[in-house]
């Protein structure tokens, strides 16, 4: 009966993405932190050296000031769920609210309540009961990015459940499958991990700012032998478990895959883009075609990294569009129009059922559940289809750059370790410096992954089920455009706050 | 084992649990009431500074049991989380954003280099623990009281027209706000508000080692109980009476019933015992506090803190069990959701019924944390001593 007008679905992303993205800004540290913050203290009770305890809280009290407004930031998340996504949170809460409620049961209270001993236990209790205090944070911490990005994996593809045609909604049938899923899991391991380069790289960074100031010596390079191990393992972890990603992108999300690769026509043999320029091609402007200006190939790759294959074929976005019968994909225009059946026999499964009318209800329950996999194409019945295909430039880049940041991390925290074990670390003042900026790259690489797994996989928010367009409130859109502005000068005020403190923090140095 | 359970006794076993999340928070709230309470109760920056620590050690308590209920709610009523968070929009953005200000005031209120400065912290702090408290109180009792809203699963297969369609659809145009201008709802909102402050006080009372503050403890306990009873027993009084949404349990079909709470707590006796025992305790807490100050300061917000989880538990359990429709729509009686029209499936609720057996050992690990951090007084000297202070 009611229906929605469509900036309405624009605003509601756009204050989904900047809640999200200030949210991620800071989660990353935290659940690297929390480790690095784990490790030192941990050496601190072997040793029972007094300069381990002086790093650990040093860095101890950076965690609180960040810890502090990824709090903030995560209550509208979770909220946003039933405020902005209404539709949605009945389609799906049956399977997607399990997650929500877990992490906070499990992780939630394991993180703020040892917490608590963390920062005031330190003359309260014992040192092994302390210990282990920060050691349950850095778990809680890690086990709550569990909980929702399997949610978050799920929506990316939607396993272990069934649409229940009399409550018209989908019901979990299989816990398992939703923890377990490929896309859960690689999700979690890439994520985490994600975080802990950037805590180390945030650790050695400002660390390596001490050296230059030739203040703090001792305590900044010991912080650095601890982070740039752990980092350096973590970004090799990193680079495996991205690989794991894109095959699985590769697998589950063909459409993102060919976005992210700005592979227009697919081929066998793909060969993987290492560089290029985009630029776009004026002739068909609805079809979103983008050309590359400047490209450098690696022959094969693209194959081999999707489908571990390198005669492996990799479809490209026109035959995802349009179809391609010798390849057995279907065109956008049949899946809409399976999409609208499947729609169309629920409804009349729903009449029939009313009616009394058994066989025609079982007949059309039937069709319905023969077309459901391409439920959310229905939608699309009267629109244009190149509306299915994500934004390009954005996926594209957006990848690459993740990539190649992900690379410099490497090569980065591999010099800094090898540089502090000799010893030689202090005079290297071009690495040190490097160092110190690289904790921006960092931060940006980890929010271009977000991007790359989010945008990429518009306009579904659950793949192929559930589009974007039927999973919003019914709001006004000036509603909600100022909510968005709210978050937005809030946030923003918020975090230059952050930033001021931090660098006070960090000015004051160790001793304080 | 609870794969055995009927997908009614579940949806029982789940309200339960939401209504206990939902009591615990409101316990927990004397955060809120406190942080009204700072420049009332401290005179100087010293004294504020104690009052603050020790409200900062909790905070993060009330927040996570916020965020649980709320997950816990999606989990197991998700068409609730659909239809009240998206319908009374207003009302539940101005109660995260009051939340939203309070998570980063305390960490950030005194250190160096912050450019919003200190008093916009405990601005901050003030607007959470008004509005927070005002408005939670506000929004439960539209569980008894009803908002405009209709229901409609089948929407979602409607695309006749080029646009898109809504299951739930909110008819108040002031998205919730108008669930404010109800005095009933009011009256639980201000009486959720004051008895944050009383739980507050005898928090303090318990915990402060400060003779100065401890006067005006006495003074703003006798302040603040008398308008939360007057506003307690104005609400409680108007649910005894009033009619209530009760729900054929044959049809599903939802009418008005006469004086359907007070049927629901003739019926439900073990609901009614909870109900009044802790309405005594919290009574109780409070009067011992003020007529045997000496001996009982302490031991207030223990009897009064039970006593609050009990009354608010019991008070929930009459909106949702006895075949009661939990958020009622006054706009379309049928369009109101009961525990049984708005849950998660049978498998759903029984996968977190599962997890639910952690949150004893949950409780348990808190009450320990709480023990060990907790055991002296607190005082000005052993702030000065501390490495992490607010
Ligand atoms: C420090 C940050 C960082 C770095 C250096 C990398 N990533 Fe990453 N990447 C993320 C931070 C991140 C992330 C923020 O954690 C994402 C977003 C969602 C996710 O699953 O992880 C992500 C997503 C993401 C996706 C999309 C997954 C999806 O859509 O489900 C792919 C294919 C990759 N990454 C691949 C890589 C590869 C091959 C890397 C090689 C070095 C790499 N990433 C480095
Ligand atoms: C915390 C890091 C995250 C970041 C930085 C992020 C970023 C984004 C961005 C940029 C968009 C907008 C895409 C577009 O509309 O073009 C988006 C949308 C969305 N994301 Fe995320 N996201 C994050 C995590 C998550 C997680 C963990 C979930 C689910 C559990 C999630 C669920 C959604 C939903 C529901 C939308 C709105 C619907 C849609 O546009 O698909 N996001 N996110
Ligand atoms: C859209 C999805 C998300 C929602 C709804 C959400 C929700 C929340 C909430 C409510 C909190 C505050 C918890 C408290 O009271 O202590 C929080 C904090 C946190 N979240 Fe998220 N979150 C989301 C995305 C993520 C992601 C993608 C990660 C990690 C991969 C993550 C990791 C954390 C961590 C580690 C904290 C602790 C606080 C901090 O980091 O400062 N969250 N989140």
């Amino acid at each position: 009966m009611t229906h929605i007008d469509f900036s309405l679905v624009d605003w509601s992303r756009a204050q989904f993405a900047l809640t999200a993205c200030y949210h991620w800004l800071f989660v990353p540290l935290t659940l690297g932190l929390s480790f690095i913050l784990a490790f030192m203290e941990t050496m601190y009770v072997k040793t029972g050296n007094e300069e381990w305890k002086r790093i650990t809280k040093f860095w101890q009290t950076l965690f609180g000031i960040n810890f502090a407004i990824g709090v903030a930031t995560g209550l509208i998340l979770e909220f946003e769920f039933g405020t902005n996504w209404s539709n949605y949170s009945w389609f799906v809460g049956d399977i997607f609210g399990a997650p929500l409620a877990i992490e906070g049961i499990m992780a939630f209270f394991l993180e703020t309540t040892f917490i608590a001993v963390m920062f005031f236990g330190w003359n309260k209790v014992g040192k092994k009961f302390h210990l282990l205090s920060t050691w349950l944070v850095a778990i809680g911490s890690n086990l709550s990015a569990l909980w929702i990005l399997v949610a978050n994996g799920w929506m990316q593809l939607p396993v272990g459940m069934k649409f229940n045609p009399d409550t018209a909604r989908n019901e979990m049938v299989d816990f398992w499958a939703i923890l377990f899923s490929p896309v859960a899991i690689n999700k979690f391991l890439h994520t985490v991990s994600s975080g802990y380069v950037l805590a180390s790289l945030f650790v050695v960074g400002i660390s390596s700012w001490y050296l230059l100031q030739k203040r703090d010596v001792i305590l900044a390079k010991r912080s650095i032998i601890v982070a740039s191990t752990f980092g350096l393992m973590a970004s090799a972890f990193l680079m495996f478990t991205g690989d794991g990603s894109a095959r699985a992108v590769a697998h589950h999300q063909p459409m993102k895959f060919a976005a992210m690769e700005n592979l227009y026509v697919g081929q066998q043999n793909a060969p993987l883009v290492a560089f290029g320029i985009l630029k776009a091609d004026p002739s068909t402007p609805n079809h979103k075609k983008m050309d590359f200006r400047y490209l450098v190939e690696i022959p094969d790759v693209l194959s081999y990294m999707a489908f571990l294959n390198p005669n492996a074929y990799v479809p490209g976005i026109f035959d995802l569009v349009h179809g391609n019968p010798a390849r057995q994909i279907p065109s956008y225009n049949e899946r809409i129009a399976k999409g609208l059946l499947s729609i169309n026999s629920l409804s009349a499964y729903t009449t029939a059922k009313r009616a009394g009318n058994d066989s025609l209800a079982k007949a059309s329950l039937q069709t319905f559940e023969a077309n459901y996999n391409n439920f959310g194409y229905g939608y699309y019945a009267n629109r244009d289809v190149h509306e299915l295909i994500p934004n390009i430039p954005v996926s594209f880049y957006s990848f690459r750059i993740m990539v190649f940041l992900g690379m410099h991390f490497f090569a980065l925290l591999l010099v800094v370790l090898f540089l502090t074990v000799k010893n030689r670390i202090e005079n290297k003042r071009v690495i040190l410096y490097t160092a110190l900026w690289t904790i921006p790259l960092a931060y940006i690489a980890s929010m271009l992954g977000w991007i790359v797994a989010e945008v990429g996989r518009q306009p579904w928010v659950i793949q192929d089920i559930l589009p974007t367009i039927a999973a919003v409130s019914q709001l006004k859109a000036s509603s909600v455009q100022f909510t968005f502005w709210l978050f937005a000068v809030f946030f923003t005020a918020l975090l230059i706050a952050e930033i001021g403190i931090m660098v006070k923090q960090i000015k004051k140095g160790f001793s304080a | 084992m609870f794969e055995s359970l009927s997908l009614l006794s579940l949806q029982q076993y789940w309200w339960l649990i939401v209504s206990l999340l939902g009591a615990l928070l409101v316990f927990l709230m004397f955060v809120q009431g406190g942080q009204t309470l700072i420049y009332t109760l401290g005179k100087t920056e010293d004294e504020r500074a104690l009052l603050v620590n020790l409200l900062g050690r909790k905070w993060e308590l009330t927040f996570t049991t916020l965020v649980t209920f709320g997950g816990a709610f999606f989990a197991s009523f998700p068409l609730f989380y659909s239809t009240s968070f998206g319908g009374a929009y207003w009302v539940w953005m101005a109660i995260l954003f009051a939340f939203v200000i309070q998570a980063v005031s305390y960490e950030y209120r005194r250190r160096p280099g912050n450019f919003l400065g200190q008093g916009t912290f405990e601005i901050f702090l003030f607007l959470n623990g008004f509005l927070g408290t005002l408005l939670i109180g506000t929004a439960v009792a539209t569980f008894f009281t009803g908002s405009g809203f209709s229901v409609n699963k089948m929407n979602l297969l409607d695309l006749t027209s080029g646009n898109m369609p809504v299951i739930s659809e909110w008819k108040g145009m002031a998205h919730g706000l108008e669930a404010a201008l109800n005095p009933i709802n009011l009256s639980l909102g201000l009486a959720v508000f004051f008895l944050a402050r009383v739980l507050a006080i005898l928090y303090f009372m318990n915990r402060l080692g400060h003779a100065a503050i401890m006067e005006r403890l006495k003074k703003q306990l006798l302040y603040n109980a008398v308008p939360f009873l007057v506003f307690f027993l104005a609400f409680a009084g108007w649910l005894l009476l009033s009619k209530g949404f009760a729900v054929d349990p044959n049809t599903g079909i939802v009418s008005m019933e006469p004086y359907k709470y007070l049927h629901n707590l003739i019926a439900l006796p073990a609901v009614a015992v909870i109900f009044v025992l802790g309405v005594v305790a919290v009574l109780l807490g409070i009067f011992r506090s003020l007529t045997c100050f000496e001996k009982c300061h302490t031991k207030g917000i223990w009897l009064s803190g039970t006593g609050t989880v009990l009354t608010v538990w019991a008070l929930l359990m009459l909106a949702g069990l006895n075949h009661t429709a939990y958020y009622p729509s006054t706009w379309d009686l049928q369009s109101s959701l009961t525990i049984e029209n708005s849950s998660s499936s049978h498998y759903t609720l029984t996968a977190m019924s599962y997890v639910s057996l952690l949150v004893p050992f949950v409780l348990a690990y808190i009450w320990y944390v709480w023990r060990a951090i907790d055991n002296k007084k607190i005082t000005t000297e052993e702030l000065k001593s501390e490495s992490h202070v607010y």
